[in-house]
């Protein structure tokens, strides 16, 4: 099962690697972590994506709420939530086909087009992780340059906040 | 005033109400250690290894529930003192570990004697902080304390660099320490404890299963009043031992791997278990799917992360044990503890199994059998003894046979199964109580694993008692080649020991060895009456095993039994 938990942490040296230690030592799966600082400067928001079975994810969020440093834990997955990513892709676009393809394609994504050389165009695309899975299959890899992905971040709907 | 980080370090130990600091010096710790000449509040106790630093810190802790603390180097200094982190952390023992660094300038380029000791330290302690600014000693000091004692105990370390400990800065000690992220649950919900009480008075075949927490958060008193009061069977773990009166008659032994026969089928067989303060270890459990399957389970504990971990419970109740069980005391007052009658056919099936006997051993051997001698330690010390154990065959037989009374009674690496752990857990505990009977029950294997700390034991004239059973191999080790690959003995055999005697006698102690059954009760006297330090060299039968026992993967009520 996929979960995607967020976490609300003191701001200090050493946190992100308690968090991540917890995740390797106790051997729970992490597939996308992304961290930064909240409007609170003192505190950080991770966003952790994981899959396990039931007691498993009881488990991780325990474990979490266990440390220190950590203030405050929310499956978002329990409720309504909105969920974001950001690719960052850079595309070879040497012939006039391929440039005009890249940015009829950016188009239709709702992406832009941040960087361009005379080889090269570079997207940023935002998006839930399906819509960025489909962009990133339209290009084969001989095209692609790099990739480069934010990891998800997500917020509960409605007017509460965490 | 302004006082220098050092200073500041030992005030706040004082601040603290610490009388005594286990460790050893080093370049990075010089400033505090000067600072810790200049006063005589606190007392040091110097050791020979680091390791033995903490474990002795481990033993005063566990013995009086006060913070132990522990005092080393940079880079090797702290390094040994992992092992007894990891120790205290598996068994949750409240201690704050202070750690000398290498200059903040020096952090990160490979300095002399530097290590990243929070980063290594960070999986086994609870917490752990690197000072950076002298003005934050004080209060990092005090939330380390706060820290390690409060919710489920656990070690801190505090890592100051050389630089912290020379800057100067207005002392002021915090009254007290707010932390908006750690906020433990104390009182248990009372729904919850209603709703265990019902199940309680309506059980049939109850079980009481206790482990560490009933020690370290002192609810020996409450839990005995409530077992009494409802007149059911109680079993112990190994961390649990003295929590309930081991020589009463509602107590059926530890459970477990090697518990007893009685404990385990009550286990197995029982329709309501109350777990308090246990974390339904492995070596308790056996087979998951196998343990209590008739049972509805009420499972006490302060920690959150504890509860349905490894086995799913049907009444979840967080919170400090004292608390709840008093709490649980109070609502049973008032509804009621259902009708006595209804447990004596549980308990007609309970006095059955004791029948079996499980802990016999031949009585009539030439050669001296280790449960005898813990038979007669049990006896010869009036059972009053505060006792160590190291890890292996001695610690099990130990915990079968030694009938803890109280609990701080018994020590031991429950957790971890840190050999080595024993002797400086007793020269911590007989530093907190220097009147007490402290004996470090050991073997020839695990007593090497710590053996420079007799140095120690003669410096500060610690007159503990080891008992060393003898039996020339890694008892437990070879137990389990025994059983389990085909009596291979691979390296299980302690070959080239030293003579114990001479080498207790060496550092000015007294030696005793026999390896005959008839003078076990003698030399034990002998011993134990002894004013100094007695090193008791008992030659026991290399091949005896400890049952009962259930073989790893197996279920609690397919134990091996003699």
């Amino acid at each position: 099962m996929r979960r995607v938990i967020s976490v609300l942490l003191e701001n200090e040296a050493g946190a992100l690697s308690r968090v991540a230690g917890l995740f390797s030592a106790r051997g729970y799966n992490i597939e996308g972590l992304s961290v930064a600082p909240t409007d609170d400067p003192e505190v950080s928001r991770m966003t952790i994506v994981t899959t396990g079975d039931e007691q498993i994810i009881e488990q991780i969020i325990k474990q979490l709420r266990k440390l220190i440093e950590v203030i405050r834990v929310t499956d978002l997955t329990e409720g309504v939530h909105v969920e974001r990513e950001m690719v960052l892709l850079k595309l070879r676009a040497e012939t006039g086909e391929d440039r005009a393809e890249i940015k009829r394609i950016a188009d239709i994504y709702r992406s832009r087009i941040i960087d361009v050389t005379d080889a090269s165009y570079t997207l940023e695309v935002t998006g839930d992780g399906q819509k960025v899975e489909a962009l990133l299959e339209l290009f084969d890899a001989s095209q692609v340059v790099e990739v480069v992905r934010t990891g998800t971040i997500a917020i509960g709907r409605g007017a509460g906040g965490m | 005033m302004k006082l220098t980080g050092a200073e500041i370090v030992l005030r706040c130990l004082q601040e603290e109400g610490v009388d005594t600091v286990f460790g050893y010096p080093g370049g990075a710790v010089l400033h505090i250690y000067d600072a810790l000449f200049n006063q005589d509040r606190v007392r040091h106790v110097l050791v020979r290894h680091e390791q033995g630093a903490i474990h002795a810190a481990e033993g005063y802790a566990q013995a009086t529930g006060k913070v132990g603390v522990g005092l080393v180097t940079s880079g090797p200094g702290a390094t040994n003192a992992v092992t007894g982190l990891a120790t205290a952390h598996m068994d949750s023992v409240p201690m704050v570990v202070i750690s000398g660094q290498v200059p903040t300038a020096l952090i990160g380029n490979d300095a002399f004697q530097e290590a990243d000791t929070v980063g290594i330290t960070r999986p086994c302690t609870k917490h752990n902080f690197l000072v950076k600014d002298v003005a934050e000693l004080a209060t990092t000091l005090k939330k380390a304390f706060y820290i390690a004692a409060s919710g489920r105990p656990g070690p801190v370390v505090v890592d100051i660099p050389k630089d912290v400990s020379a800057a100067e800065c207005e002392f002021e000690y915090p009254e007290e320490v707010h932390l908006r992220s750690y906020n433990p649950t104390i009182k248990g919900h009372s729904g919850q404890i209603k709703k265990a009480v019902q199940l309680l008075r309506s059980a049939e075949r109850p079980m009481v299963y206790t482990g560490g927490g009933v020690v370290l958060g002192d609810a020996a008193e409450e839990l005995t009043e409530l077992v009494r009061k409802f007149g059911f069977p109680i079993t112990n773990t190994l961390m649990g031992l003295g929590g309930y009166p081991g020589d009463d008659p509602q107590f059926v032994g530890m459970l477990g791997m090697h518990g007893t026969y009685e404990a385990n089928m009550g286990i197995t067989h029982c329709d309501v278990l109350l777990a308090i303060g246990a974390r339904f270890d492995d070596r308790v459990t056996g087979k998951i799917e196998r343990f209590a399957p008739h049972a509805k389970i009420i499972h006490v504990d302060i920690d959150p992360s504890s509860i349905s971990k490894n086995v799913e419970v049907d009444v979840p109740i967080v919170g400090h044990v004292q608390s709840v069980l008093a709490d649980l005391n109070q609502v049973a007052d008032k509804m009621g503890t259902g009708d006595p009658d209804r447990l004596q056919p549980w308990w007609e099936q309970i006095n059955e199994w004791r029948g079996r006997d499980c802990l016999a051993y031949d009585r009539e051997s030439r050669r001296i059998k280790p449960q005898y001698v813990l038979e007669k330690l049990y006896e010869v010390s009036g059972g009053n003894a505060i006792v160590t154990s190291d890890v292996g065959q001695h610690q099990m037989w130990a915990a079968q046979f030694y009938h803890f009374k109280r609990p701080r009674q018994w020590l031991n690496s429950g957790g971890l199964g840190t050999m080595g752990y024993g002797f400086p857990a007793a020269l911590g505990a007989q530093m907190a109580y220097p009147d007490a009977a402290v004996v470090c029950v050991t073997g020839e294997g695990s007593i090497q694993m710590n053996i420079q700390e007799l140095s120690t034991a003669k410096q500060y004239r610690l007159p503990v008692k080891i008992l060393n059973l003898n039996n020339g191999y890694l008892g437990m080790v070879r137990q389990w080649q025994e059983l389990f690959y085909d009596n291979r003995y691979a390296e299980s055999y302690v070959d080239a020991l030293p003579d114990f005697v001479a080498l207790a006698e060496a550092y000015g102690f007294k030696g005793l060895r026999t390896d005959n059954p008839a003078d076990v009760e003698g030399l034990l006297r002998e011993g134990l009456a002894h004013d100094g330090l007695v090193f008791m060299d008992l030659i026991v039968d290399p091949e005896e095993n400890v049952y009962p026992m259930v073989p790893a993967g197996a279920g609690l009520d397919e134990m091996v039994l003699v």
